[in-house]
């Protein structure tokens, strides 16, 4: 059973068509990076995976659940560690993972039990009683996907993560949820523009002007040929 | 195809709705306890009124016995339900601003993203911004009495639920606001176009009589003015008296504005579909 299945979604701002006909699957248990340059429609896509809003067209479905007949049995099995930071600043780390829990319907001990987990997972546990806004950037990301997987999620959506983190952070966390995905079975889905944050087992999707240009694991899509180069190529961001 | 339980899957019956009622009443109570200043503030502004305002107008008012006054009354007393309306119509304005500076900061999403039905999770939303508008109207009212305005004290628990129906009708309208703004810098067009015009063309200054004298449209505007029923229900109910009709027009106001904010907030159309 396919972790997250997107099959010919379509939507457009207006008149500006922003995803065409966008079809890909991304496994249970496994790590698949959503490549497209800025205005590719990632966060579009992600807009819609969420369910903040509607596809024109086509068809979502989470852990087997179609997101627009059953959204709240689909919801109840996504993460999601937005672009923007959606940290409450003024909480501390562990009430901003208890607070989400409780979106969830859980409290008390469960919830508790549930943030030290996530927490521990993140290598997080030392600083949950600080407020948010004592954390750098890099760790604040880390509250942030603490916080995701505090139900227990099939799918972890992430649109690029890594913005506005220095190497060593970026490094950290591409590091950290890839071995989520191994490790907990999680359907990842990270969306970037950097191509360094793909290893080459890793299932690949580029999305370019709203379309699905290449899919397939990136070593298979790269080919003899780095993966940015192909990358580039097919953009037409390449040198010329 | 039959699928597992997931494990993940939201448990059935009341008890996750009354979790995330009770984490969003809580979060938005610890906010405004953090924000000493806006507490400040939403009592400096009705005490100004009363202060100012009602001291100067006093000479120039006369106001004659009208229900639920069965005697005289001075213009301080007469204005006292209009200011709590006048701290519940701003902090429901406030829940609308920082609706907006969520939106634009993403921890919307976040509430958003719940598998909790959307309309529960605003109505949550309204809920936590209720009961700080009534304890801000509570504190205002103890202040007033301090300096002499005092009510019956079975005006103080009657007006209890007048002012959650109020406070609720004043944040529906917050949210739907909250929906149809797009940026922030819009917020100011609110203070104009909706607080000013709700507040004057109202009987929380003048009763509509006084209106009448002037115009009698303005009268009728004040009389249609969801606002207006909102303090007729607060000052009938600070003398323990219930003012059904008033009642009726705050309840169908509240529906009005929370059908525009679920409208508003659903994802296949309404402000998430525009693109900000």
């Amino acid at each position: 059973m396919s972790g997250l299945r997107v099959e010919q979604v379509g939507f457009a701002w207006g008149p500006k068509t922003a995803l065409d006909a966008v079809s890909f699957d991304a496994p249970a248990a496994g790590f698949c990076a959503l490549l497209g340059p800025n205005g590719a429609g990632k966060s579009t896509l992600f807009a819609l995976l969420t369910g903040l809003m509607r596809p024109a067209s086509g068809r979502i479905e989470v852990a087997g659940h179609d997101l627009a007949r059953a959204p709240r049995a689909a919801l109840a099995r996504i993460g999601a560690v937005f672009q923007q930071s959606t940290l409450d600043l003024d909480l501390t780390v562990r009430r901003n993972l208890t607070y989400f829990a409780a979106l969830h319907g859980i409290a008390g001990r469960e919830a508790a039990r549930r943030a030290d987990a996530a927490l521990d997972r993140l290598d997080m546990r030392e600083r949950a009683d600080e407020k948010a806004r004592a954390l750098n950037g890099g760790h604040r990301r880390r509250a942030e996907i603490a916080r995701a997987l505090m139900h227990d999620p099939a799918v972890l959506l992430l649109d690029e993560p890594t913005v506005g983190l220095d190497a060593a952070a970026r490094r950290a966390i591409t590091d950290h949820v890839h071995d989520l995905s191994r490790e907990a079975g999680i359907c990842v889905l990270w969306a970037t523009h950097l191509v360094d944050e793909v290893r080459g087992d890793d299932r690949v999707v580029i999305l370019h002007h709203g379309r699905v240009a290449a899919q397939g694991p990136a070593a298979e899509i790269a080919g003899p040929r780095p993966l940015t180069d192909v990358f580039l190529t097919m953009t037409g961001k390449a040198a010329a | 195809m039959t699928l597992a339980p997931d494990p993940s899957a939201l448990r059935s019956g009341p008890g996750p709705w009354l979790i995330a009622l009770r984490a969003i009443v809580a979060r938005e109570a610890l906010r405004f306890v953090h924000q000493r200043e806006r507490f400040v503030a939403a009592l400096v502004r009705p005490l100004v009124w009363l202060a100012v305002f009602a001291a100067g107008f006093r000479s120039a008012l006369g106001l004659s016995i009208i229900p639920p006054y069965e005697t005289y009354i001075d213009y301080e007393t007469y204005i006292v339900p209009g200011l709590c309306g006048m701290i519940q119509l701003f902090n429901g304005m406030q829940s609308s601003l920082s609706l907006v500076y969520d939106r634009e900061m993403g921890s919307m999403r976040l509430l958003l993203t719940s598998p909790l039905p959307r309309p529960w999770l605003l109505l949550c939303k309204l809920a936590a911004g209720c009961a700080i508008s009534v304890l801000q109207v509570y504190a205002f009212l103890a202040i007033a009495a301090a300096f002499g305005i005092v009510l019956p004290w079975e005006g103080y628990v009657a007006v209890l639920p007048a002012l959650v129906v109020t406070g609720l009708m004043l944040g529906a309208l917050g949210l739907a606001l909250s929906s149809f703004i797009r940026q922030l810098e819009n917020f100011a067009g609110v203070m104009n176009f909706v607080i000013f015009p709700m507040f004057f063309l109202s009987t929380a200054l003048y009763p509509l009589w006084k209106m009448a004298e002037s115009s009698p449209l303005l009268r009728d505007i004040c009389a249609v003015n969801p606002f207006t029923q909102g303090v007729e229900l607060i000052r009938f109910a600070l003398y323990a008296r219930l003012e059904p009709a008033a009642l009726g027009w705050t309840l169908l106001a509240f529906a009005v504005f929370a059908g525009l904010a679920v409208r508003g907030y659903d994802p296949a159309r309404g402000l998430a579909q525009r693109k900000a």
